[in-house]
């Protein structure tokens, strides 16, 4: 019993420790103070798009919580980036977290994690909307390892350039985590895409980011059952059978058994009848008969 | 009145007997069973005694065999595991077979007559070697028969009485690598030969009564060796040198060494190319192979070698065996296009044949890779040899003067794919005159059936009755049936051979030897892969034959080009086959027909480029209405990666044509590598029919179950615990669950079980997972099911919404849309251990479902989908009780009646493939391993038909009963109203 109230509490402790993924209200502000942090921390690839070099002092709508202890010393980042159909990837924006230790096992889980976007530069704007013309794909990835980026490999996703544009451009990231490794990144738009996609331009060309980190599930515990419970639970079961009413158990032995005394009873009438036609004529008793018989009349 | 209310009982009596399970009567009515050992690796005959004459024989399957001589047919067998190989096998004291198996560290030794385990020893060693088996005759120590092993790095002798280790000697300490061990006849030395690296040649002289090592030589050999060592004479071997051009005879004899060295130049005049030396153990001789011919050479005494003869079709050579006096023999097998040559010559003397007969084979069955011999005495007191050959197809044949004594087609032990074919539709205007001519037998069969179910018959017709519905010849026709119980079962197995079976008996009703999964110069080791149902016709193209497209690979690795096969599955021809440049290492079908019904499929190569068939401008044409709408994903399971990708455009480079496209990656998922390794992988299957999206809850609620064809079930272990189960403690085991979206690579759901270990087997089916693994922190195996429901549907409940049209059930679903899906899981302990996992499939999907377990007794469980439903509680409501879950139990129920195999077994069971047969109710179910199955399901009974054995007879019997009582009665009434009208 106690093993098991134990059990239970640890799976309460993991399940809720698990969750300590977020949905971040956007914050349409322009914040200065973190447009420096877009910059991203990889110098690679930078040479390869000229694009870059306005991207990163514009400043950039930045959708992020305010949090008391941001600066504190165990603080990560690791660089989102975009690419254009097939065009190389450049980055698009930081990610920002806070990395906790686990006081037991020394495992290690990212918590508070905000993210800012850099808003698109003319190029990347018309190359978006070659996106749109062609239906194109807008490919983003992540580090697979967030502190020694990039890890083994980069976790890639995509999604139809036509899914993103509403009033704004609106997205949505579902990072799925394994400690400090990063598994899967899912982007998409966070409403419906139905096929076929209607192409649409956006209004304003600024990002509405949702952000969300996910942990695994601990799967439910296999029932256990006490060696009493279930016998009491068989006994149970076998005790109360299933409760039907008399003519739902029997209604196809009555029915035969009705018609039966149905015809008998019309026998049996017929038989008085007999007699009494013998004496006060024909016609009350064909009336009762089974219907009236022409040739009775014609008698 | 009487009358009827007993025709009426009766009739309602007829009507209620549903079978729940099968009846024993019922065995072999719809399933049959076949049996089989698998390719023939090594054969020992036992012959001499009176009494049965019969062969044992070790198989690639690791089947150990007894076999019937006269008839083929199994006297007994045991499937060893997977991992537990046989390497040899022999016969001692005349009455035990003794096994050396898991290179040469397990020997047992099986009761002849009836295949019962005498013994079994462990031999340890420290390190791999050769393993050898040695069954002198004469040897004895203590009266008791001595097996000596040469096994795991050293000598052991075994007594063959009681298995127990006389004594051992360890060779492990000099790298010995161990060629032959030697035993001339009668004395009591042993030779033990082999080499130390490649050119140190060393003999060993042992004592065989007590394992002392009398002496010891060594010489070192210039030039190495390479290849087989054969033993030529009990102090000879023969050996080529390293470069394949010299060969070296070595003789030792008393201590002495010598090598003595010719270039095969000197011998033939012509040039030879590779050439090897035969494993066969022939006296006084060996045989040279070359791709072309093979060419017999003798040692002589002075150690010469000279040729005796060069034969050129030769394929198979036997060993030699010693018949009476001293004089051996052996059999050569040549081949002359349909017909093959088997000659038995004397050992000595060349020229004389002893036996030469042609036999004519039908041409299916490819080259002889095996022949075995053994000696009988004639009636006219010579002798007479028979031979047991092994053919390109696996198959085993017995020849006996001249002719096929019996044929076991064993290559259908080595299934690798199976699917299903339609038989063709029935002509018109065939069967009316037989059945008038059997009306009698007919309805005379009917009367014997109602004397069966009213409990009448006596014994003799009891036996009857079983005896016409096993041979009712319905079952086994050539043609469509109304309900698609008949079918052919396209089998593709290890050999390369492509089998047609019947569905109604299991008779093979065609094969062929695929020509492009043969050795071949360009493809030398070609294996097959897998089976596609290349054209189903239905619509337009009702008069062409069905065809499977078979798809190979020239060699075991996944870059190498691949081979494509169609064969036609009414004629059983190849269609044709091509030869790939490209390599296979993916076949997604696609969902479109050309005109011809001809399924088009995209191979994907080692280069992730994609090849479109059937090469055809047409099928480019629908192949482009849909490019940008094709999403596939490939899995790394070494690296841990999971890929998405799509088409890009056409290729360019050395292979470009209309037919190829670039493909593009657009997702990813990287496992941890550390913490994650991937073992399983499970998608639904494609041709998988759901019936209805919706599914109604106890509280007339409803859920939408999430049914996409594109998602992925991948189940990820800790890597420590790959290995096998208590390799890793519970805390460092985990096993992740994943549900990834293989068009976005979105993770649906992902769920760890802590403490839980693989193998994992798993099936996917509509919208649910069933997976099974080991719990470790439970000791107990255990089931998990995920139930996958879309919320973004869940508002669709008000009635009026769908009267006015307001729901969104007819929207198009689109993957890029943001998932609301929730799942619902649970798991539950499951008592065995599993090999396969299948779930039945029916033609409309109405019918409930049931799992297939193939459990580790070979056999296939059936369990009720409900079983594994996450929603079981331990008290459930009265309205769920109405909607039938079962109550919650901890466990899942194992009740013997529902095993699908009943008390057969399907020994090494690897796959079970389940079809729907055209009535609603019923899914056949094909079991395959060693071992073939078959048999019909109805996981919810029959409901939409009478069972087989329905009396029709007494239906019409109570029909026209009933219609002479209503006439009579009607004609009494009548003839008493009159009465009464006069009275």
């Amino acid at each position: 019993m106690k093993t098991r109230f134990l059990s239970f509490m640890f799976s309460v402790f993991l399940l809720t420790s698990s969750f300590h993924a977020f949905q971040s209200d956007e914050l349409l502000v322009d914040d200065g103070e973190f447009g420096l942090e877009g910059a991203p921390p990889q110098p690679h690839q930078r040479s390869s798009d000229p694009a870059y070099i306005r991207s990163s002092p514009t400043p950039t709508t930045t959708t992020r919580r305010k949090f008391s202890d941001s600066d504190s010393d165990s603080k990560i980042q690791f660089s989102l980036e975009h690419a254009f159909g097939d065009s190389d990837f450049v980055p698009a924006g930081t990610f920002s977290a806070r990395l906790k230790t686990w006081s037991h096992g020394g495992q290690q889980t990212l918590t508070k994690l905000r993210f800012s976007r850099n808003a698109f530069t003319q190029a990347e704007k018309e190359n978006f909307e070659k996106l749109l013309i062609g239906d194109e794909f807008y490919r983003i990835r992540l580090p697979s390892n967030v502190l020694s980026p990039p890890g083994r490999d980069y976790v890639v996703s995509s999604v139809k350039a036509r899914c993103l544009p509403r009033e704004g451009l609106d997205e949505h990231f579902v990072i799925h985590m394994e400690g400090v490794n990063i598994l899967a990144v899912n982007y998409g738009a966070p409403g419906a895409c139905p096929y076929p996609r209607q192409m649409k331009l956006p209004a304003k060309w600024s990002f509405n980011s949702h952000t969300v980190l996910k942990n695994s599930e601990q799967a439910p515990r296999t029932p256990v059952f006490a060696e009493e419970q279930l016998g009491e639970n068989g006994e149970g079961e076998a005790v109360k059978p299933p409760e039907r009413s008399f003519w739902a158990k029997y209604w196809m032995y009555l029915i035969p058994l009705g018609l039966i005394v149905m015809n008998a009873i019309t026998q049996a009438m017929n038989m008085p009848e007999e007699q009494a036609t013998g004496q006060a004529g024909a016609q009350q008793g064909a009336a009762v008969q089974r219907g009236p018989s022409p040739a009775v009349r014609r008698r | 009145m009487a009358i009827r209310v007993f025709l009426i009982s009766l009739l309602f009596l007829s009507t209620t007997i549903t079978t729940f399970s099968l009846y024993e009567d019922q065995v072999g009515l719809m399933d049959w069973h076949q049996q089989y050992i698998g390719k023939v690796k090594d054969a020992v005959f036992h012959t001499q005694k009176t009494g049965r004459k019969r062969v044992v024989v070790s198989t690639e399957e690791n089947v150990i065999a007894s076999l019937d001589l006269r008839h083929g047919e199994i006297f007994w067998r045991h499937v060893l595991g997977s991992n537990d190989a046989i390497d040899r096998i022999d016969i001692a004291l005349g009455k035990y077979v003794i096994t050396l198996s898991s290179e040469g560290s397990i020997l047992r030794a099986w009761n002849l007559p009836d295949g019962q385990m005498v013994w079994e020893s462990f031999l340890k060693g420290p390190n791999h070697s050769k393993s050898l088996l040695l069954v002198p005759t004469s040897l004895k120590v203590d009266k008791d028969n001595v097996i000596i092993v040469f096994g795991k790095g050293g000598l052991h002798a075994v007594s063959s009485i009681h298995g127990e280790i006389l004594w051992q000697k360890d060779f492990a300490a000099e790298s010995f690598e161990v060629q032959h061990v030697i035993q001339p006849l009668g004395s009591d030395i042993i030779y033990v030969v082999g080499f130390v690296g490649s050119s140190q040649f060393n003999v060993y002289q042992m004592n065989a009564k007590n394992g002392e090592l009398l002496k010891h030589e060594s010489a070192a050999l210039s030039g190495g060796f390479s290849g087989e060592v054969s033993l030529v004479s009990s102090n000879t071997l023969v050996m080529l040198d390293s470069t394949g051009s010299t060969l070296i005879t070595v003789n030792f004899h008393n201590g002495e060494i010598n090598f003595q060295k010719t270039d095969i130049s000197d011998l033939i005049k012509e040039s030879l190319g590779m050439a090897t030396i035969l494993p066969s153990k022939l006296a006084g001789m060996f045989a040279l192979k070359t791709t072309t011919f093979m060419i017999f050479i003798r040692v002589t005494d002075e150690g010469k070698l000279e040729v005796v003869d060069k034969i050129n079709h030769v394929t198979a050579v036997s060993d030699a065996l010693s018949f009476s006096e001293g004089q051996q023999a052996f059999a050569l097998v040549e081949h002359y296009n349909n017909d093959i040559y088997l000659t038995v010559k004397l050992g000595q003397e060349w020229n004389s044949d002893l036996l030469k007969e042609s036999i004519k084979l039908d041409d299916q069955r490819g080259l002889v890779h095996k022949v075995f011999i053994n000696n009988y005495i004639r009636t006219d007191r010579s002798h007479g040899f028979r031979a047991l050959i092994v053919m390109e197809d696996h198959s085993l044949l017995l020849l006996q003067q001249g002719e096929i004594v019996w044929c076991r087609e064993d290559g259908l032990a080595s299934v690798i794919d199976a699917t299903t074919s339609e038989l063709p539709v029935e002509k018109e205007g065939v069967s009316v005159a037989k059945v008038e001519e059997n009306l009698f037998e007919w309805l005379k069969g009917h009367i014997l059936k109602i004397k069966g179910t009213l409990m009448l018959a006596s014994p003799e017709e009891v036996v009857n009755i079983q005896a016409m519905r096993l041979k009712s010849s319905e079952k086994s026709k050539m043609t469509r049936d109304h309900n698609g119980f008949r079918k052919l079962l396209i089998v593709l197995t290890k050999s390369g051979k492509v089998f047609a079976l019947h569905t109604g008996d299991g008779r093979i009703v065609w094969s062929l030897l695929l020509n492009s999964l043969r050795k071949s110069e360009t493809c030398e080791n070609p294996t097959g892969l897998n089976l596609y149902q290349w054209r189903v016709p239905h619509h337009h193209a009702m008069d062409e034959n069905p065809s499977v497209l078979v798809v190979g690979r020239c060699r075991s690795n996944s870059d190498a080009p691949g081979v494509l096969s169609f064969v036609d599955t009414y004629t059983g021809k190849e269609l044709g086959s091509s030869s790939l440049v490209h390599s296979v290492v993916q076949v997604i079908l696609l969902p479109f027909t050309d005109s011809n019904e001809q399924r088009l499929h995209l191979l994907i190569d080692a280069k992730q480029r994609a090849h479109l068939y059937p090469k055809n401008p047409e099928a480019v044409g629908i192949f482009q209405r849909e490019f940008s709408n094709i999403y596939w994903y490939s899995v790394e399971a070494d690296d841990g990666i999971i890929k998405g990708h799509v088409l890009k455009d056409n290729c360019i480079g050395e292979v470009s044509d209309e037919y190829c496209f670039e493909t593009k990656e657009i997702w990813s998922i990287v496992f941890p590598l550390e913490s994650e390794k991937i073992i399983t992988t499970v998608t639904r299957k494609l041709n998988e029919v759901v019936h209805t999206q919706a599914k109604v809850i106890a509280d007339q609620d409803v859920m939408y179950k999430y049914i996409s064809k594109n998602l992925l079930f991948v189940v990820t272990v800790a890597p420590k615990a790959t290995g096998g189960i208590g390799s890793a403690t519970p805390e460092e085991s985990w096993l992740v669950a994943y549900l990834i979206d293989s068009v976005t690579g979105r993770i649906l759901h992902r769920m760890t079980h802590h403490g839980s270990h693989g193998p994992v087997h798993a099936v996917f089916s509509e919208n649910w997972v069933v997976y099974h693994y080991f719990n470790l922190r439970a000791h107990r195996y255990e089931m998990s099911v995920i139930e996958i429901f879309d919320q973004s549907r869940a508002d669709n409940k008000d009635v009026w919404k769908l009267v006015l049209g307001k729901h969104n059930l007819t929207s198009p679903i689109s993957s890029y849309s943001r998932l609301e899906v929730i799942t619902k899981s649970q798991s539950y302990f499951f008592t065995h251990s599993v090999k396969a996992i299948a779930v039945t499939s029916t033609a409309k999907g109405i019918t409930s479902k049931q799992l297939l377990i193939g459990t580790v007794g070979d056999q296939v469980l059936a369990l009720d989908k409900r079983f594994l439903d996450p929603r079981r509680s331990i008290n459930p409501t009265q309205a769920e009780k109405e909607e039938g879950m079962i109550p919650l139990t901890d466990s899942l129920p194992i009740i013997p009646q529902s095993y699908v195999t009943h008390s057969l077994k399907v020994e090494g069971l690897r796959g079970i493939v389940t079809v729907p047969a055209k009535l609603e109710s019923t899914a056949l179910v094909f079991v395959y391993g060693v071992d073939l199955f078959f048999t019909r399901l109805a996981p919810s009974r029959t409901y939409d038909s009478l069972t087989e054995d329905f009396s029709y007879a007494l239906l019409l019997m109570t029909i026209v009963a009933l219609v002479v009582a209503i006439f009579v009665t009607w004609i009494l009434s009548e003839k008493k109203e009159l009465r009464d009208k006069w009275r």
